[in-house]
């Protein structure tokens, strides 16, 4: 048992060796971390569902180099959303844009659940107006 | 009997947008955000001379066919007959953006297939085709003589894409002069 625990710590210790981007693109942790979330949200346009942090296709390896050139110009996050949005359109980010194209990929959640509460509570409501007695019961579900 | 309108309606709902999702063509197709915008300006090396450049500037003015390919894509072998057609029509310049390709493998490519292109555009690290929103090659920009993109191809052209998209567009591109 004891070996067995220490190959699996083993084999999570080393996994993130098997990463795509191996070489470390800034000596600021700061702008690696910035560098590492950015192309985590960016989907690899060339293998749909990938982000290009996890893609080796040499389309994602070319974006990681261009918001690589972005981050070191001094570029804000939202100016790198905007080259890879001009060029490629929303669908490039994992993450969409709260825009008047997405409003509704952010706000169909909600109002699912609310519509299903809702309903919930409506057919809860109906149910609590039943006789309890098992014979009417019966008769109210066939009505 | 009212109580059953809703879910009925609920399912029909479903079932149409998974109609229409499933119908749609090409689920990796993507708008280019570039139709109706004006298209990115380029500057490369030439292919089969990389002291000469060509770029924008050589189709200003003219409505032209600009195609992306890399011998790498089987898909541009496919197309490149119909290339070689169009090019010998005459009707429109054609340039290319050679993709992240080899050199001598390109240049065998055009040597044995034939060259269709007025020149091809030498992108070896692939910084224009990000510029020009390129992810599979082959894609082809129909560019207005204004410089905006009319339309974008993903996947190989054919005469029937042809006439059915490049064509009634090629008139209004040449218009919009």
């Amino acid at each position: 048992m004891k070996r067995f625990l220490i190959a699996a710590i083993a084999m999570f210790a080393v996994m993130p060796v098997a990463a795509i981007d191996k070489d470390r693109a800034f000596d600021d942790p700061v702008l690696q971390a910035r560098y590492e979330k950015i192309i985590a949200e960016v989907r690899c346009l060339k293998c749909q569902n990938q982000s290009i942090k996890d893609s080796n296709v040499f389309l994602a390896s070319d974006l990681r180099r261009e918001i690589r050139r972005l981050i070191a110009e001094g570029k804000s996050d939202v100016e790198i959303e905007d080259f890879l949005v001009a060029r490629y359109g929303e669908f490039a980010l994992y993450r969409p844009r709260t825009s008047g194209k997405t409003l509704v990929l952010w706000i169909a959640p909600f109002l699912l659940v609310l519509f299903g509460g809702y309903a919930m509570f409506r057919v809860l409501r109906h149910r609590m107006t039943l006789p309890i007695n098992d014979d009417n019961a019966t008769k109210g579900q066939s009505e | 009997m009212s109580r059953y309108v809703l879910p009925l309606v609920a399912v029909i709902a479903l079932i149409v947008f998974l109609v229409i999702g499933l119908t749609r063509g090409d689920p990796r197709a993507l708008p280019s955000p570039y139709i109706g915008k004006p298209a990115p300006q380029f500057e490369l090396p030439q292919l089969k001379d990389l002291a000469a450049t060509v770029g924008s500037e050589d189709f200003r003015g003219q409505v032209a066919l600009v195609n992306v390919w890399a011998t790498w894509c089987v898909q541009c072998r496919v197309e490149h007959q119909f290339l070689m057609d169009l090019a010998a029509q005459g009707s429109i310049p054609i340039y290319g953006i050679n993709w992240r390709d080899t050199r001598p493998e390109a240049l065998r490519w055009l040597q044995q297939l034939g060259d269709p292109y007025i020149a091809s555009g030498f992108d070896v690290d692939g910084v224009v085709g990000i510029d020009w929103g390129v992810y599979g090659a082959p894609e082809s920009f129909l560019v207005g003589a204004d410089g905006v993109v009319l339309f974008k191809q993903l996947g190989p052209l054919n005469w029937q894409i042809w006439e059915s998209d490049f064509v009634p567009l090629i008139a209004s591109g040449e218009s919009s002069q």
